[in-house]
């Protein structure tokens, strides 16, 4: 991720600098009105971390190890001005003193890493911990899914930076001068690469950070949440927290008979039989600006719709007259599968955590 | 910052048995970037060419020749620079070897493994068609890649140049020249001198687990123990910032930095600042020469 010097032309590593140092300003003022005298310190001592974390091997799913960046992290416990300062630090340090990524391409490696990473990680952690208490566990699962979320943004970031070279700077042959591979080859490998492995070793790392500060030091969680909620009281309130999202569910079972005002059938959802229907030829033919569609259906759509008969076909089982009716009963059957799924998904989760939490605490300590 | 030399992992009886543990990984790269440190350390106290000059002449110098070799539209401008950046780590006592195993081959290595699928897919006019697989090599594609190589092998040696033949602290007060708020100068200055203190309480750490490991660690225990390694490292910086906090106010810290310049230009630095300039137009100017083309062009 670390971007040397060579893979970007100069005016895009100007562009990146000059795309990174508002936010570097932004971050300095906002960072020092609230720590005033204390910034030096903290902002050395926690960038020092993140350069030291980036050294750790995080064991990864089939045996391999991978580097975190520690930009989740870090902004879980910072906020997010914080950690693109430090961070930014980190990276400056890295490759001015031990040559680790390039100079002239130090202002895309922030703007990547640094900037978007925490901008990213703080929107995710927010949105889903957002009234959590710091022990619960969705504070783990909103750190987990900040660190995979900012670090495949920032691999994202970074593809796009690669995929553009090609196409804006070649020599009068044509030959790429920069980066060599377009967009439609940059963003798959870069996405690919992260979205499976290198993404886990920051969502391992930010979970298990956080899981670990919340059985050891929750003041260092309360720094980016001073308002989260004791453990007791969100017990007590757990249902005046969700009753929004229960009422907008329920509105929405109810409105579901709208579906019938929809004239024609959905783009691309056509079976078999509405290529063999006059009508149902017609309405594909409006539907695609006046295509017509082929003679005969599709022979793998013929082959694979006769695999799955849905048990209550278009939304409307067939004992039922109301088609309104059946609309609502059928949300409801569906919603109420999906709770199912997820309810029994959170008994099995419950049940494996009760099994770790009998294992001997863990503290890493020497 | 103690020598490292007498904690070198490869006698670990472990290591013949199966492939490292995480925590022995984790410590050999936490081993390697001290030593590291060390060695330039160790460089930029001897006596050389790059050693001697003042620090503000160095970063301006080798920034130039690094933004002349990534602007450059030619080979040739960049062989040349790459050309200087070899005669500048010779005079300045720069290991060849060092450079060569360290730096040249993981470069050639990694982006070399990068560049070489471009020489098959770039479209262009054809020069080899592999006799088994029938994909052709293009002239376009073999340009692209050599770029990419010579490009990032002339920077990285460049820029560790600059690493090697420079003592942190020099390199700190050139960043002032280049406009670098103070603020920022002192944070960074910070940081290096934290960084040992965290990288040797890591070593720590893991020392003391592997110490008292048993058998191997499967996926999940090693997980947990990475994460609370880190949680315990975070905690631990944040106790070490109240006191070094502390330590600074009851020193008069307020707020503001104040730094010693006491840098001098002397009269080869003067001379070594107009040679780098002059190299770095001619530099500029003939990168910007499309006609020089390519090798490839010339020779097929």
């Amino acid at each position: 991720m670390h971007i040397p010097d060579g893979y970007l032309s100069p005016v895009t590593c100007a562009v990146l600098y000059a795309a990174a140092a508002p936010f570097w300003a932004i971050a300095l003022r906002r960072v020092k009105r609230l720590l005033n005298t204390k910034l030096v310190p903290l902002l050395s001592l926690f960038a020092a971390f993140s350069f030291v974390i980036m050294m750790f091997n995080i064991p990864l799913p089939g045996g391999t190890t991978g580097h975190a960046v520690g930009v989740g992290i870090a902004t879980i416990v910072l906020g997010p001005w914080g950690s693109m300062l430090a961070i930014s630090v980190a990276l400056l340090i890295q490759a001015l003193f031990f040559g680790d990524g390039g100079i002239t391409a130090f202002g895309a490696n922030c703007f990547n890493m640094a900037i978007v990473g925490s901008l990213v990680a703080n929107a995710v952690y927010r949105t889903i911990g957002r009234g959590a208490a710091i022990t619960s566990t969705r504070r783990v699962v909103a750190a987990s899914l900040a660190g995979y979320a900012a670090i495949n943004a920032a691999a994202f970031c970074a593809s796009i930076e690669f995929g553009i070279q090609p196409l804006l700077f070649h020599d009068a042959s044509g030959a790429p001068l920069y980066a060599p591979y377009p967009l439609s080859i940059a963003v798959p490998a870069m996405m690919i690469g992260h979205l499976t492995f290198a993404g886990l070793a920051e969502l391992i790392t930010a979970g298990g950070v956080v899981a670990y500060l919340q059985r050891s030091d929750s003041s260092l969680l309360k720094l980016t949440a001073p308002d989260a909620p004791d453990e007791n009281s969100i017990e007590k309130s757990g249902w005046r927290v969700t009753r929004p999202l229960w009422i907008g569910l329920a509105a929405l079972m109810i409105l579901t008979p709208l579906g019938l005002l929809a004239a024609g059938t959905a783009w691309g959802e056509w079976s078999a039989e509405d290529f063999n229907d006059p009508a149902g030829r017609e309405q594909i033919a409006n539907a695609s600006r006046n295509q017509s569609p082929p003679d005969a259906p599709p022979e793998g759509l013929v082959r694979l719709s006769s695999v799955w008969t849905a048990p209550i076909p278009d939304y409307a089982p067939p004992f039922m007259n109301s088609a309104e009716f059946g609309y609502i009963m059928s949300a409801m059957f569906g919603t109420g599968l999906i709770i199912a799924v997820f309810l029994l998904g959170g008994w099995i989760a419950g049940l494996i955590n009760r099994g770790s939490k009998n294992a001997p605490p863990e503290t890493g300590n020497n | 910052m103690n020598p490292v030399s007498n904690h070198k992992l490869k006698s670990t009886p472990t290591r013949k048995k199966r492939r490292g543990s995480f925590i022995e990984r984790t410590l050999s790269t936490l081993i390697r970037k001290t030593e590291r440190a060390l060695f330039a350390e160790e460089l930029a106290r001897k006596e050389g060419f790059l050693q001697k000059l003042d620090p503000r002449v160095k970063i301006i110098g080798l920034l130039a020749l690094i933004l002349d070799a990534t602007l450059a539209r030619n080979f040739f401008t960049i062989i040349f620079i790459f050309a200087i950046a070899v005669l500048l780590a010779i005079v300045s006592h720069v290991p060849l070897r060092t450079l060569a195993v360290r730096t040249w081959l993981s470069v050639l290595t990694f982006t070399g493994t990068i560049a070489l699928p471009v020489i098959f897919i770039t479209p262009g006019d054809a020069l080899f068609r592999l006799p088994l697989l029938g994909w052709t090599i293009t002239a376009q594609g073999v340009t692209s890649a050599l770029y990419l190589l010579l490009r990032v092998e002339t920077t990285v040696t460049l820029s560790l140049l600059l690493v090697l033949c420079t003592l942190w602290t020099h390199v700190l007060k050139g960043l002032r020249v280049l406009g670098v708020p103070v603020v920022f100068v002192v944070i960074l200055g910070m940081t290096y001198r934290y960084i040992f203190v965290m990288l040797e309480t890591a070593r720590n750490m893991f020392e003391a687990r592997q110490s008292r490991l048993i058998g191997s660690l499967d996926a999940r225990e090693s997980r947990r123990i990475a994460a609370a390694s880190i949680g315990v490292l975070l905690t631990k910086s944040f106790y070490l910032n109240t006191e070094v906090f502390m330590a600074m106010q009851s020193r008069g810290f307020r707020g503001e930095v104040y730094t010693l310049d006491d840098f001098m230009m002397r009269g080869r630095d003067w001379l070594a600042l107009a040679a780098f300039l002059l190299l770095a137009l001619a530099g500029f100017w003939f990168g910007r020469q499309d006609s020089l083309q390519s090798f490839v062009n010339l020779h097929f």
